[in-house]
């Protein structure tokens, strides 16, 4: 039987205020009248926990666009788990925030576009900088450890010092730096979005020198841009290892991303149990441990450390979610990587960024 | 491996991390942002005594009186593990 999962990644909707190119859901978003209700997102923590899930990231879209947010936050905290709530910082008021402290939000993790108001606003297509540099204020104020996090690309990684001094200004305690990676909405603007080879030369440097600077007062994660990398990212630590995925209609997903593999058949919280889906599925069994891999994975040392990199990166380039991670030097269709490095990240005509919206 | 703290240390759990005991797991866990860590028995001792009063050197004095064997320099090591894993915070 497979290990219990720790954590709980769940959507409570695709509605969002911001409209980032880049957004992790899919292109595909659920609408209101496919969402999940509050019952049904009771019985889904009741059974994650059962399943062994300690922590519960209220995601999204924007969670505070659910109004039964604090219902689902004191529901989280009852069954002990750690409650994080990931937010734009849009509709955060002071009010909301003190409101969702008091039934246990544990931590929060807050959005920043750019390290200015003009970037971050260009970016998420709203007028959210202000709202943000608020937001975490009242975080703070309430006594929460505060994430500050910021997807990285062409239009924001010269800015990468402005960013981090914009979060330590915030007062987090965490600054997760994450370059894009390119499913749904990131794939579409690819073109718009692939760093130069010489910006993440700059850049880099800069992340290493503030991680020493900061050690101890914030702590900074970076999430390397993987197509300019020799191997690829140990993605989620293995398939169906740590962590479930439940989006906005009840869909369950071993990875946020996963349903960019069509050939995958994803079930459904309405349907089935998540102690069912996640030990018994074929969606999660798919890909977990090592027997699914072909060579080169197959017989090389680094399975144990990257798991094969990205399934959906995998089945997105090459049309197999078995083969090795393309990223990967050692792919056949590594080629195929530096195709799109030399013809995207300096285009000879740049295309306008494809905004998130719903259709 | 991480150097140990040195005995005159306080450490003190950090803001915004929660120790529980699991009953799926049957363990003692920490649950911190983006991280849970299971703890074994003499982990999850440590932590609890983690007060932000006692030094290392007084942890290990509580517990030496429940558990036969315990080493200052082996509580010190392990306070240090949970500092560098941020569970734990040390002044200075």
């Amino acid at each position: 039987m497979a290990e219990a999962p720790f954590g709980l990644l769940a959507e409570l909707t695709h509605r969002c205020p911001l409209q980032c190119g880049y957004c992790s859901n899919p292109l595909e978003l659920v609408r209101r009248d496919a969402e999940l209700s509050t019952e049904d997102w009771r019985r889904v923590f009741d059974q994650a926990r059962a399943l062994g899930a300690l922590q519960i990231h209220l995601s999204g879209g924007e969670p505070l666009r659910r109004p039964d947010l604090p219902e689902l936050v004191a529901h989280a905290n009852s069954l002990g788990c750690y409650v994080n709530l990931v937010t734009s910082g849009v509709g955060l008021s002071r009010d909301r925030m003190r409101s969702l402290a008091s039934v246990g939000v544990d931590h929060v993790q807050l959005s920043l576009q750019d390290a200015t108001r003009a970037g971050n606003d260009r970016i998420a297509g709203i007028k959210a900088f202000d709202r943000k540099v608020e937001a975490a204020a009242f975080v703070l104020d309430e006594g929460l450890p505060l994430t500050v996090n910021t997807v990285l690309h062409r239009q924001n990684l010269d800015n990468i010092a402005g960013i981090i001094a914009m979060a330590e200004q915030m007062g987090a305690e965490r600054l997760e730096l994450a370059n894009t990676q390119y499913y749904g909405w990131a794939l579409r603007n690819r073109a718009v979005l692939l760093p130069t080879r010489a910006q993440l030369a700059v850049a880099d440097p800069i992340v290493a020198a503030a991680q020493d600077r900061l050690r101890g007062r914030m702590e900074i994660v970076y999430v390397i841009a993987d197509y300019h990398e020799a191997h690829p990212k140990p993605c989620m630590y293995g398939w169906g290892a740590r962590q479930l995925t439940v989006a906005p209609n009840g869909d369950v997903l071993p990875c946020p991303a996963a349903t960019v593999i069509s050939s995958l058949e994803i079930e459904n919280v309405r349907d089935s149990s998540l102690h069912e889906i996640w030990h018994h599925s074929p969606s999660f069994n798919a890909f977990r441990g090592f027997e699914w891999m072909q060579d080169p994975c197959r017989s090389c040392p680094r399975k144990e450390i990257d798991f094969g990199g990205c399934r959906c990166q995998a089945f997105q380039l090459t049309g197999d979610a078995a083969a090795t991670d393309p990223v990967c030097s050692l792919s056949p269709a590594r080629s195929t990587v530096d195709l799109i490095l030399e013809t995207e990240m300096a285009p000879s005509e740049v295309p306008a960024m494809a905004m998130r919206k719903m259709r | 491996m991480t150097p140990a703290v040195a005995l005159d240390t306080v450490p003190r759990i950090r803001r915004g991390v929660k120790c529980t005991y699991d009953q799926i797991r049957s363990a003692h866990v920490v649950l911190f942002p983006e991280g849970v860590l299971v703890l074994n028995e003499t982990a999850a001792s440590v932590v609890a005594l983690c007060d932000g009063v006692r030094s290392v050197g007084d942890i290990a004095v509580v517990l030496a009186d429940e558990y036969d064997g315990v080493e200052p320099g082996d509580i010190a090591s392990l306070v240090a593990r949970m500092v560098e894993r941020r569970v734990v915070d040390v002044d200075g």
